[in-house]
C-alpha cells in the first residue's frame, strides 16, 4: 500500500464569518482520479483550491487543518508556493487561454520558471499537447492565437498548459462545463490516459461525469464530507441516505 | 402621446444638444485656422522674436513647451505607473488606501492656478530651484499624476482578474503576472491615459505662470535651471499685455498650439487603436 498523495487533515475553512468547510479529512491516492461531488455551495472548488493554495489569493480568508502533499504539510510557513503551483497544476471550469499564441500558452509556465532550452521546449510542446489529445487537430497552427481556438480546443490548451510543468497532482474545477458531448469525451478520455501518470482530482460538471471518471469519490454538502468511497460502490450502493437523494435526483 | 413622436422628439433634442457642444469647437477651430495660417511661415515658426514680440517668430515658445512637456513625461510617468501597479495590484482594500484613491481623484479635478501656487511655494521657494525648467516640470508633472493615475488604475482592472489566477496556477509570483500578461493588455489604456494628461500640461498657463515661464526671451535655455517662453503664457502675454500687437502673431501662436495638442491627441488614438487590434481578449 502506498501512501496518499494528497492528505487533507481537520481542514477547517472559512470566508469572513461564513465556514465553507468544516472539518475536512481524506485521503487521495496517487495515479487515479478523485471526484469531489455534490450540490453547489458544497465547498468542492474551495477544497480543490486548497490543494494549490489559490485561495490565498481572496482576501479575508481563514482555515485550520493541515494538507500535505508528499507527507510535507503545503501550509508551513516555508513553502514556496509558487514552486506548490507547479507542481500541482490547475485547470478552469472556463477556458482561459492567455493572449498569445498556442505555442506560447504553452510555454509560458517553462518561461516563468526560468525555462530557456529551445530543442526541449518544442518535445514539451507536442507532448503536453499529445497528452491533451489535442496534438493532431492544432500541430500546424502552433503560432496562431489560442483565442481563435474552439471552445473545446482551448479547454484541452489549458489541459496542456498545465502539463507542460509536468505536474504531480493535476486539479480540475468542472473541465467541462463550457464544452459539448464530442468535446467532452475527448477530455474524459484523456484523464483516463492521464491517470497512469498524474494523480488527478477533479469537480465533475455532472454526476453522471462523476461516476463515469471516479476511482474515488467524496460527497460534499454544505461544508461537510458526508462519505468518501471508492467510486464503484458510492454510486451504485451509497452508504448515506443523503448521497443517496443526491445521486438518484431527489435534489441538487 | 405616440411613441413614435416620442422618439422624433428625443432624436431632435439630442441631435441639438449634440450640435450646440460641436458648433462652438468646430467655430473656434476654424476660425484659429483660417486666421492663424495667414501668419504661419517658416520665420513665425523657427526664429527668435523681435521689436518687443510684435515680429519675428516664436520659436523659443515652441521649443519651451516641448521641453515642458517631454519633462513632465520623464517625471510624472515612471512615478504615476510605478503607483498604479501597487495601488491596483498590490494594496489591500483598507481605509487608507481609499482615502488615497479619493484624494487622487479630487487631485484631478483641482484647478490648475492652485498647482501653480503649490510649485511656487514648494519647488521655486522652498526648495530653493527658482523660476526655472525644473520647477516648471515638477509642477507640471504633480499636475499630471492624478490623471495618469486614476486612467491608468481603471486600464489594469479591466484587465480580467483570471488572468492573474492562471499565471499563479502555472507557478507565476504575482509580479510576473503583472509583468508578463496585465501590463502588456493594460498598456493602450496606459498610454492613452497618459498622453491626455500630458496634453492638459502642455496647454496649462497658470502651473507655468510663476514657476518657470519667461514673459520674453528671446533665445533657448541654457540648462535645467533656466527660465523658458511656453506657448500658452505667451499667448497670454501677447493677447493682454503687450500694446498694438499684431492680430496675426496672435493667431498664428494659438494655431500653433492648436496643431501640437491636437496631433497628441490624434497620437493618442492612432495608439490606442492600434494596440486595440492586437488585443486578444
Amino acid at each position: 500500500m502506498v501512501g496518499p498523495k494528497v492528505l487533507i487533515k481537520e481542514v477547517n475553512y472559512f470566508y469572513g464569518d461564513f465556514q465553507a468547510l468544516r472539518n475536512i479529512t481524506l485521503e487521495v491516492p496517487p495515479r487515479s482520479v478523485t471526484v469531489f461531488f455534490g450540490p453547489a455551495g458544497g465547498g468542492k472548488t474551495t477544497l480543490l483550491r486548497l490543494i494549490n493554495r489559490l485561495n490565498d489569493m481572496v482576501e479575508g480568508t481563514s482555515m485550520t487543518g493541515r494538507v500535505l502533499l508528499d507527507g510535507k504539510n503545503i501550509y508551513d510557513p516555508g513553502t514556496n508556493v509558487t514552486h506548490l503551483r507547479r507542481r500541482v497544476g490547475m485547470v478552469f471550469a472556463l477556458p482561459l487561454p492567455l493572449p498569445g499564441t498556442v505555442r506560447e500558452n504553452i510555454t509560458y509556465g517553462l518561461k516563468l520558471a526560468g525555462y530557456r532550452a529551445r530543442g526541449r521546449m518544442e518535445e514539451i510542446l507536442e507532448r503536453s499537447l499529445t497528452q491533451a489529445a489535442l496534438w493532431d487537430e492544432i500541430k500546424d497552427r502552433l503560432d496562431s492565437p489560442a483565442n481563435a481556438l474552439s471552445g473545446g480546443q482551448q479547454q484541452r490548451l489549458c489541459i496542456a498548459r498545465s502539463l507542460a510543468l509536468e505536474p504531480e497532482v493535476l486539479l480540475l474545477d468542472e473541465p467541462t462545463s463550457g464544452l459539448d458531448p464530442i468535446s467532452t469525451r475527448k477530455v474524459e478520455e484523456s484523464l483516463h490516459e492521464l491517470k497512469q501518470f498524474y494523480t488527478i482530482i477533479i469537480v465533475p460538471h455532472s454526476i453522471q461525469q462523476a461516476a463515469r471518471v471516479a476511482d474515488h469519490a467524496a460527497f460534499l454538502l454544505m461544508g461537510d464530507l458526508i462519505e468518501y468511497r471508492p467510486g464503484t460502490e458510492i454510486f451504485t450502493t451509497p452508504e448515506d441516505r443523503r448521497t443517496e437523494d443526491y445521486i438518484t435526483g431527489r435534489f441538487g | 402621446m405616440d411613441r413614435n413622436r416620442t422618439q422624433q422628439i428625443g432624436f431632435a433634442v439630442l441631435t441639438v444638444s449634440t450640435i450646440a457642444v460641436v458648433g462652438p469647437i468646430l467655430v473656434v477651430i476654424g476660425i484659429v485656422l483660417v486666421e492663424g495660417a495667414r501668419a504661419i511661415s517658416w520665420e513665425f515658426i523657427f526664429s527668435m522674436p523681435y521689436n518687443g514680440m510684435k515680429a519675428g517668430g516664436i520659436f523659443p515658445a515652441i521649443v519651451g513647451t516641448l521641453i515642458l512637456t517631454v519633462g513632465t513625461a520623464l517625471a510624472a510617468i515612471p512615478v504615476g505607473v510605478a503607483g498604479t501597479i501597487y495601488l491596483a495590484e498590490y494594496a489591500r482594500d483598507t481605509w487608507m488606501t481609499r482615502a488615497i484613491r479619493l484624494a487622487i481623484v479630487n487631485l484631478a479635478g483641482i484647478p490648475s492656478i492652485v498647482y501653480g501656487l503649490f510649485g511656487l511655494g514648494m519647488f521655486v521657494l522652498f526648495l530653493h530651484m527658482g523660476t526655472s525648467i525644473v520647477a516648471g516640470v515638477l509642477t507640471l508633472a504633480i499636475m499630471t499624476l492624478p490623471v495618469i493615475i486614476s486612467t491608468s488604475e481603471e486600464a489594469l482592472r479591466a484587465v480580467p482578474i483570471e488572468f492573474r489566477t492562471v499565471s499563479a496556477s502555472l507557478g507565476g509570483t504575482r509580479w510576473q503576472g503583472i509583468r508578463y500578461i496585465v501590463l502588456p493588455q493594460a498598456l493602450p489604456g496606459i498610454i492613452t491615459g497618459t498622453i491626455l494628461g500630458l496634453l492638459r500640461a502642455a496647454g496649462e498657463t497658470a502651473p507655468i505662470l510663476f514657476t518657470v515661464a519667461a514673459f520674453y526671451l528671446p533665445r533657448l535655455p541654457q540648462s535645467p535651471f533656466d527660465q523658458v517662453m511656453a506657448l500658452p503664457y505667451h499667448l497670454y502675454v501677447i493677447s493682454t499685455q503687450v500694446p498694438e500687437m499684431p492680430v496675426s502673431v496672435q493667431y498664428g501662436t494659438a494655431l500653433v498650439l492648436l496643431i501640437l495638442v491636437l496631433s497628441m491627441n490624434v497620437a493618442a488614438t492612432v495608439l490606442r487603436s492600434y494596440f486595440r487590434r492586437r488585443r486578444q481578449w
